[in-house]
């Protein structure tokens, strides 16, 4: 038993020293109900390396919070089902005892969530909250080291007279303190990984904006992984290095996030892309949804789960997109960029068809660019 | 909070004297003068035109508001009572004197009163001990069998009334199974007959009262510990690395005992308002089962006594409860 630490602390230093610090491989959830098992997360791979941004991007019940909560451990083991690999700073966390997943959870990995007001017990104060999580991994420390500890993040996170506000309950906050205070906490143990699920989708977007700011400067100041989980490109072009697309449990288009959104390559991007109200562009510019509903994780249609929903689907011979899941295959535009689709040439479909109805401006940079 | 406990009070002191009035006006107004069980009682049913001189001295041929006023007059400075050719001093805060037994109503309120918070201390202690660790146990392990299986046996017993299931408890433990410790049931003051007289006596009200209690504190603790422990605040304390003990009770627990909290307020208040069933079937000389007995012997002053008793009873659980609530959730403000 002594040998154990020993390994994982060799372990994290050698994936500290190459690879990423998080990788994911394989990743299947599965939530076995009543009515059969529902998959909601399946041959999902993606890595993450410190210091740089994923942002993780589809609609709700794509698969996006389940996955990270995967990550986490925080899917009760008795309603989830969960197979593949799951490396956390060379820790392998799949099947991982809880109690050594508890002293992962909240120091080298840490999380924050998109309701503050909800996310923080409403009945303690911030400062005792923030005090806990710190308590809970450094069990020699005292409450005083913890207060300071508190007040310190408190400040750090741009909560002004934190000596004074640390005594205050969530609801004495605003929804932007509230938020900052709650990613305080995540990073009061100084975490490698930091997963932000949907951190502005609650806020006014003056604070957004403040939000992920300080999530920048957080960053780059603790040089920490960060899985950004959202259904707003704005955030995604504002914050993340790489883009994972999910839909209906799987990744549908991987890249950087220029790639992703000034070449993608699969239906569903366009259609988020297509979904994206702009405020500076031109009125003609047209806003088109995305026409039905995400399919049931229950009973997912055959071949590529987008196919009910996707306009462009007659472009592909045969019945193709019905019967046969499309691979995660490198797209045109680059090595790192991969997409799940059956389009023959999908460059040539959104310059010519999804372009000029969403963004007609930018058609001539764009065409320029790829000639 | 001050003005709000000051607000509250003077609001209960309105209560309480609707309640009074209501209870005098159904007496003066109801098919039979209040005087004509007194009458009976004194007379050995030969009462005839006597009850003109009970109905003359109990003050029955004066104007209600008259009498009323009297009543009152007693509550706060004290009077003299005359029924037929007896006078009784009345000292403040005079509750009247029982037709029945001609005692002062105070003092017999008063001396019933150990009776009956022995009977609701010991209850409540029961229900509160078993209910809530078996809601909390419940709750983590809801959708098992063993939950499934509690929760509708405890449906199940908290659906007989209770009265039939005091009854039968009763019944079963004393002359079926003749269990000695529960033979001779009762009140008995510690001071005269000692510590085991006074438990053994108690114990089987607590157990019917503990067992039908916990039922029904199992299903609250269980449904708002479920709530809780939903919560995304329980997901964050996850998430923070806590260990799973002091995610349940420190964080889900904490939240879950408010509304249990609140619902026992009320709850207690009326079992020390007097447990008519408890006190009449396990035959503890409670305020509940005097109160029964001044109703069948038309004792207006006991009644109105009584019924003043658990109004400002309930109305002081009640400014508990909201005061504690304020303690407990910080959200909540009173004003």
């Amino acid at each position: 038993m002594t040998s154990v630490p020993m390994t994982q602390s060799s372990d994290a230093a050698a994936a500290e020293a190459d690879g990423p610090f998080l990788q994911v491989e394989d990743l299947k959830v599965t939530f076995p109900t009543e009515d059969g098992a529902v998959t909601a997360v399946q041959g999902l791979s993606y890595s993450v390396e410190k210091g740089k941004t994923l942002g993780i991007v589809g609609e709700s019940g794509s698969g996006k919070s389940v996955s990270s909560m995967a990550v986490m451990g925080l899917h009760d083991a008795k309603s989830a089902k969960i197979s593949g690999s799951i490396r956390v700073g060379g820790t392998e966390v799949v099947g991982l005892s809880e109690s050594r997943m508890r002293s992962l959870r909240g120091n080298s990995m840490a999380m924050i969530f998109q309701d503050a007001l909800a996310a923080l017990h409403p009945f303690y104060k911030i400062g005792a909250q923030l005090e806990e999580a710190y308590l809970v991994h450094h069990s020699s420390a005292s409450k005083r080291d913890a207060r300071r500890k508190a007040i310190e993040m408190l400040d750090r996170v741009g909560i002004p007279q934190p000596d004074r506000r640390v005594d205050d309950f969530p609801h004495q906050f605003s929804g932007g303190m509230r938020q900052r205070a709650m990613i305080a906490m995540g990073l009061i143990n100084d975490p490698s990984l930091l997963i932000a699920d949907e951190p502005t989708t609650a806020l006014d977007v003056t604070v957004q904006a403040q939000i992920l700011d300080l999530l920048q400067g957080l960053q780059r100041e603790f040089n920490s992984a960060v899985i950004i989980i959202t259904h707003d490109l704005g955030v995604i072009a504002e914050m993340a290095d790489d883009v994972l697309v999910m839909y209906a449990g799987r990744c549908v288009e991987f890249g950087t996030t220029k790639q992703i959104l000034t070449t993608p390559e699969m239906p569903y991007t366009w259609g988020l892309l297509s979904s994206v109200p702009d405020v500076s562009s031109s009125t003609d510019a047209r806003l088109i949804p995305i026409p039905g509903n995400p399919p049931s994780l229950l009973r997912p249609p055959p071949g590529c789960s987008f196919h009910p929903r996707c306009v462009h689907s007659d472009k592909v011979p045969g019945d193709l997109c019905s019967t046969e899941l499309p691979e995660l295959l490198p797209a045109s535009s680059g090595t790192a960029h991969l997409k799940r689709c059956h389009l023959a040439d999908p460059v040539a479909v959104y310059q010519n068809e999804v372009l000029p109805e969403i963004a007609p401006e930018l058609l001539p940079e764009l065409t320029e660019e790829t000639r | 909070m001050f003005a709000y406990v000051v607000k509250r009070l003077i609001s209960g002191v309105l209560v309480v004297t609707l309640v009074s009035m209501g209870i005098f006006l159904l007496f003066w107004y109801g098919p039979s003068s209040p005087a004509q069980p007194i009458c009976d009682r004194e007379t050995s049913n030969r009462c005839g035109d006597r009850i003109e001189i009970y109905e003359e001295t109990l003050g029955y041929n004066n104007p209600v508001y008259e009498e009323y006023g009297k009543f009152v007059q007693g509550v706060f400075v004290g009077r003299t009572l005359t029924i037929a050719s007896s006078e009784y001093e009345c000292a403040a805060p005079c509750l009247g004197v029982s037709y029945r037994t001609k005692q002062p109503v105070k003092e017999e309120l008063v001396s019933r009163m150990p009776a009956t918070f022995s009977v609701a201390v010991g209850g409540a202690f029961l229900y509160l001990l078993f209910g809530v660790p078996i809601g909390v146990a419940a709750a983590r392990r809801r959708g098992t069998v063993a939950d499934k299986a509690l929760v509708s046996s405890f449906l199940f017993i908290s659906s007989i009334p209770y009265y039939l299931f005091a009854l039968l408890t009763w019944l079963y433990l004393t002359i079926t199974f003749e269990i000695p410790l529960f033979s001779d049931t009762g009140y008995f003051p510690i001071a005269e007959y000692g510590p085991f007289k006074w438990f053994s006596g108690l114990f089987l009200a607590w157990v019917a009262l503990g067992i039908f209690g916990c039922t029904q504190y199992t299903r609250f603790t269980r449904g708002a510990m479920v709530e809780a422990l939903s919560e995304d605040y329980i997901r964050t304390a996850k998430s923070k690395g806590l260990p799973a003990r002091t995610v349940v009770y420190r964080h889900g627990l904490r939240a879950a005992l408010v509304p249990v909290v609140t619902i026992f307020g009320i709850d207690f208040g009326t079992l020390l308002a007097g447990t008519i069933f408890t006190e009449r079937i396990f035959e503890i000389q409670g305020i509940g089962w005097w109160a029964l007995e001044a109703v069948q012997g038309k004792d207006l002053p006991v009644v109105m006594a009584t019924a003043l008793f658990s109004a400002v009873v309930l109305i002081i659980s009640n400014l508990l409860v909201d005061v504690v609530y304020s303690v407990l959730d910080p959200r909540v403000r009173l004003s």
